[in-house]
């Protein structure tokens, strides 16, 4: 069962790593969602280790939640593509000013 | 086993995410990560979650991602400018710790013996799902479809755009494609047609300009923007290859030795004799 965790551990690493230096806001959306995959496996491997099922619910939810947030997200891309015409994480920084 | 042939597949797609130039490769990277982890799900004793993994993630979150690279341009791919200095070497050191820390404390935990969901399957992993689901999450689950709704609710006000200046009519079209000409001499008529050549047609080869350079306007702004254009001089080397294959060194072969040109040539004569 670790190795169930320790993957889920490393895929984690790499979505954080990707969201950290990727500059393309839908790249850095998809590191996201590897995160939140990452946690969903190591969800189920413990729902598994300790015979009982909340941990697949848990699954479920996160699931859920990632399906609002993905939609809500591409919309928000949408529109700072719209009026800035670009989809660079660097380029909406009007609020550093 | 299962997992030994998944694993290092997950953790290159997963590792080849941090390294593609462009987004679409980055998708269906990701999709290759989640289709993966749906087969650990069923490995893991969840048919249920790997049902939901393949047609919600997969089927529905990967294709929305695809749907808005499409709107917004699939050549906007990433640029290598750092706007803090050292942060991506930094991201990769502080990546690289954590990853560390997390594995190395994971390899020193005992987790004891696996207990297995064979009991808690009883009756079906899906009804066993729906039972808790249903009776302790009841709540949970009420709350969910309420953050639905707003979900779409909040998609569809964003993505809205309320038009600020009337559409531009036809005759307004025209108008101001005369006032172009009147103005800087712009061409009145359509754009010119993409090249057909003998061994190419397709949009993406630009039509050749009397002079023999290529005429940009006649190849498509999105095809010029992805550098997916060919070259029109590139396909005459093309040609000079296979008439060199087909057996004149030179070019100008003799008929003699190209049993097809002179099939061809008595072609015209037997389609006369069906009109008569």
């Amino acid at each position: 069962m670790t190795q169930y965790v320790v993957l889920s551990a490393i895929l984690f690493t790499i979505g954080c790593v990707g969201v950290l230096t990727r500059r393309n806001a839908i790249v850095v959306f998809m590191c996201v969602e590897l995160m939140l995959n990452a946690c969903n496996l190591a969800f189920v491997a413990f729902a598994r280790q300790h015979g009982n099922l909340d941990g697949q619910i848990t699954a479920f939810f996160v699931m859920v939640v990632a399906a609002a947030e993905v939609v809500i997200g591409l919309a928000i891309i949408m529109t700072i593509f719209r009026t800035r015409r670009s989809a660079s994480v660097d380029d909406a920084s009007l609020l550093k000013y | 086993m299962t997992f030994w042939l998944l694993a290092p597949i997950m953790v290159a797609a997963a590792l080849g995410i941090l390294f593609v130039r462009k987004a679409v490769h980055a998708a269906l990277l990701l999709a290759v990560v989640m289709i993966s982890l749906a087969f650990l799900y069923a490995v893991l004793d969840a048919p249920f979650l790997f049902a939901v993994q393949i047609i919600v993630y997969t089927g529905a979150i990967l294709m929305l991602f695809l749907f808005v690279m499409m709107l917004i341009g699939v050549d906007a791919s990433d640029s290598v400018v750092e706007t803090i200095r050292g942060q991506r070497a930094m991201a990769v050191v502080l990546g690289l710790v954590f990853g560390a820390v997390l594995v190395v404390g994971l390899g020193q935990v005992t987790l004891g013996t696996v207990v297995g969901l064979d009991a808690a399957n009883e009756g079906g992993n899906v009804p066993a799902i729906a039972n808790i689901l249903f009776s302790k999450y009841v709540f949970a689950f009420e709350a969910t479809s309420a953050l639905l709704i707003t979900a779409a609710l909040g998609a569809m006000v964003l993505a809205h755009r309320e038009r600020l200046t009337p559409k531009a009519t036809q005759a307004d079209l025209a108008a101001q494609r005369l006032r172009d000409y009147a103005d800087h001499g712009k061409h009145l008529g359509p754009l010119p047609s993409p090249g057909v050549y003998a061994r190419h047609n397709a949009v993406d080869t630009p039509a050749l300009l009397p002079d023999g350079t290529a005429a940009e306007s006649s190849v498509s702004r999105v095809l010029a923007a992805r550098g997916t254009v060919r070259s029109a001089p590139a396909m005459a080397d093309d040609i000079d290859d296979v008439r060199r294959q087909l057996g004149g060194l030179d070019g100008h072969s003799d008929p003699a030795t190209m049993p097809e040109t002179s099939g061809k040539a008595g072609t015209p004569a037997s389609t006369e004799e069906d009109e008569k």
